[in-house]
């Protein structure tokens, strides 16, 4: 009986909190409605990679066959390709692009001249903030056969006579896309480590000192332990997108010379799904690379925590 | 033997700050230099570009190709299209989250936690490309320009950053008192909330903006209209092409077009500084505020 009374008013109290703070409900609608219409009905709409979906039918009316896309998609002669090609990919530019900025990040970090340094870092930050069309448009302006400023400086130093083929072959292509990359994230990605770096303990600098360490020997024993769990946690992170090269990029740098080495998974989805309609078959590969994706994150994390004992959870 | 240590550790050091202002100038330079060379290309004499002169100054100062740029047909039309779009995403993104991040950071939100868990789902799981073009299509969005900013308008990330910046910035008996003076939620959101959170939500107005200016993947797929297409389309069309670039290999290879080729070369120049513009003038402010933003971001999410 008291149980129940102290039930009742703990209702009433609940119920009056909800009324005197409708305006909340109010407020959070256009983000609930937002993320219904656009989030989660194509998360529903992903089951249609196990049907057979024709428009008009429906996601519904479809039928159901199971992992018959899935099958189709392993089966293919383009598959290990595809897989070579994203992997590849993803292998070098994590190789190549992650140590830069931390690079980056220990330079200016250590870096006396305070003017320099700003330059720097408002130099190297801009080009984050440049649209992937206008940097696949300076490649190919830099790049291109023979009025492009690389053929030009490559012919003053006698390093090239005829026209530059860059472009138009499939062995630069990896190049291409891993080296612009780094150009325009170098100094954007290295923010993070710098504002790891300067939440190190001076007093640790000042000990070493005191104890005649040199600036290398500071860097390399206080600056570089200090960034160590950011470093890992952001080669988890990447690690866990081995397996996914952004559409848009790879998409403007393909053409009909690179294709070979320039199709990856989420072109080939594009190229699929919207040019040929083939929505459940593009739907089930894009699905595969995001499990494949997962569990690389899980396993790579656990790993890590094995090992290192950091990790993202 | 003391000094002689010493002696060891100045020049390890001078060699260490030698390697370190060596390794910044040749960063440096290596992005500095494309940037540089898009500029001098861009008010060289076209002749001069083509045929290699310009390198480090410009030569033959010449406004050719940006006279080229403002007698494209499109590329008006699509600027003003860019800057409809970017501040209406601007708009919405800021309302929204704004909204959202204060709501969230109420304590007596009833059924707080289920809002969060709804929108945290979303930053785990995603439709993927067909599904959600086909969530589009089935909502009658298709060919509809409001569909390049309502697609990437919620950012759950954002969202948990305003949060974070009320929740730690205004604080609690600021709210008690207002509300004991009978101030409604709406009323204090406009007149303490807002103007006291005026540094986060212009770190977020920025960047939706400068995302949704360099955006052109969702009007590449859900807009058919030429007159509805942003600059970055535009761009796309005539900067990374495939078969325009091939048409002007042609072009260059017969000599009856070689100036026609060459102004179109410098126009490409031309063309990406009119549409990288407004960003470099925003870019200041960004610098300003995005290493703030990012670590805001990193508290939490």
């Amino acid at each position: 009986m008291i149980k129940n009374s102290e039930y009742r008013r703990h209702t009433a109290k609940m119920l009056r909190k909800i009324t005197r703070n409708w305006e909340l409900y109010l407020f959070m609608l256009p983000v609930v409605l937002l993320l219904f219409l656009f989030h989660y009905m194509p998360i529903y709409g992903v089951q249609i990679a196990f049907r057979e979906y024709k428009s008009f039918r429906g996601i519904w009316g479809s039928q159901w066959v199971g992992l018959k896309h899935f099958q189709r998609f392993t089966n293919l002669n383009m598959f290990p390709k595809l897989m070579r090609n994203t992997i590849l990919l993803s292998v070098y530019q994590l190789l190549a692009g992650f140590p830069l900025p931390i690079l980056l990040a220990l330079a200016l970090n250590a870096c006396a001249a305070p003017r320099f340094k700003r330059i720097v870092q408002t130099v190297t930050y801009a080009p984050h903030f440049i649209s992937m069309v206008v940097i696949v448009g300076m490649l190919n302006l830099f790049f291109a056969p023979s009025t492009g400023i690389i053929a030009i400086l490559l012919r003053k130093i006698n390093l090239l006579n005829g026209n530059l083929t860059t472009l138009m072959s499939a062995s630069s292509f990896r190049h291409l896309y891993v080296w612009s990359g780094i150009w325009s994230g170098l100094g954007w990605n290295s923010i993070v480590y710098l504002s790891a770096l300067s939440g190190v303990d001076p007093y640790l600098h000042e000990a070493a000192i005191v104890d005649g360490a040199t600036k290398l020997q500071r860097c390399r024993h206080i600056d570089l332990p200090c960034i160590a769990p950011t470093i890992v946690i952001l080669l988890i992170l990447r690690m866990g997108n081995m397996v996914d090269i952004g559409f848009q990029k790879a998409y403007l740098m393909q053409n009909s010379m690179n294709l070979d080495v320039s199709e990856v998974l989420s072109t080939y989805v594009y190229k699929q799904g919207l040019q040929n309609a083939q929505y459940s078959y593009s739907t089930a590969v894009n699905l595969f690379n995001s499990v494949i994706n997962f569990f690389l994150l899980i396993s790579v994390n656990a790993f890590s925590r094995k090992v290192s004992e950091m990790s993202l959870w | 033997m003391a000094n002689h240590t010493k002696i060891r550790r100045i020049r390890s050091d001078l060699i260490f700050d030698i390697t370190v202002n060596a390794i910044l100038a040749l960063l440096l330079l290596i992005v500095a230099y494309p940037l540089w060379f898009v500029i001098i290309a861009s008010v060289s004499d076209p002749t001069a570009v083509s045929f290699g002169k310009v390198i480090v100054w410009p030569v033959g100062f010449s406004l050719e190709g940006y006279k080229e740029v403002v007698n494209y047909p499109s590329i008006w039309r699509s600027y003003l299209n860019t800057i409809i779009y970017t501040l209406c995403d601007v708009g919405l993104t800021t309302v929204v989250t704004v909204m959202a991040g204060y709501a969230l950071s109420r304590r007596d939100f009833v059924g707080k936690k289920l809002f969060v868990i709804y929108m945290t789902i979303t930053m785990f799981f995603s439709g993927g490309l067909i599904p959600t073009y086909l969530t589009v299509r089935s909502l009658g969005l298709m060919d509809k320009w409001p569909i390049v900013f309502l697609l990437g308008c919620v950012s759950v990330r954002n969202i948990v950053i305003v949060r974070t910046f009320i929740q730690s910035n205004i604080p609690e008996s600021l709210v008690e008192a207002a509300f004991l003076d009978g101030c409604s939620h709406t009323k204090f959101l406009l007149w303490v909330v807002v103007p006291l959170s005026l540094p986060v939500i212009s770190v977020i107005a920025l960047f939706s903006a400068v995302g949704q200016w360099n955006s052109w993947f969702n009007a590449m797929i859900y807009l058919r209209d030429e007159n509805m297409m942003p600059l970055q389309i535009v761009l796309r069309n005539l900067l990374v092409n495939q078969t325009a670039m091939m048409r002007d290999v042609l072009e260059t290879g017969g000599n009856n077009d070689l100036a026609q080729a060459q102004k179109a070369l410098s126009m490409k120049y031309a063309l990406i500084i009119v549409a990288t513009l407004p960003i470099m003038c925003v870019y200041p402010f960004l610098q300003r505020f995005f290493v703030k933003g990012m670590t805001m971001g990193s508290i939490k999410g």
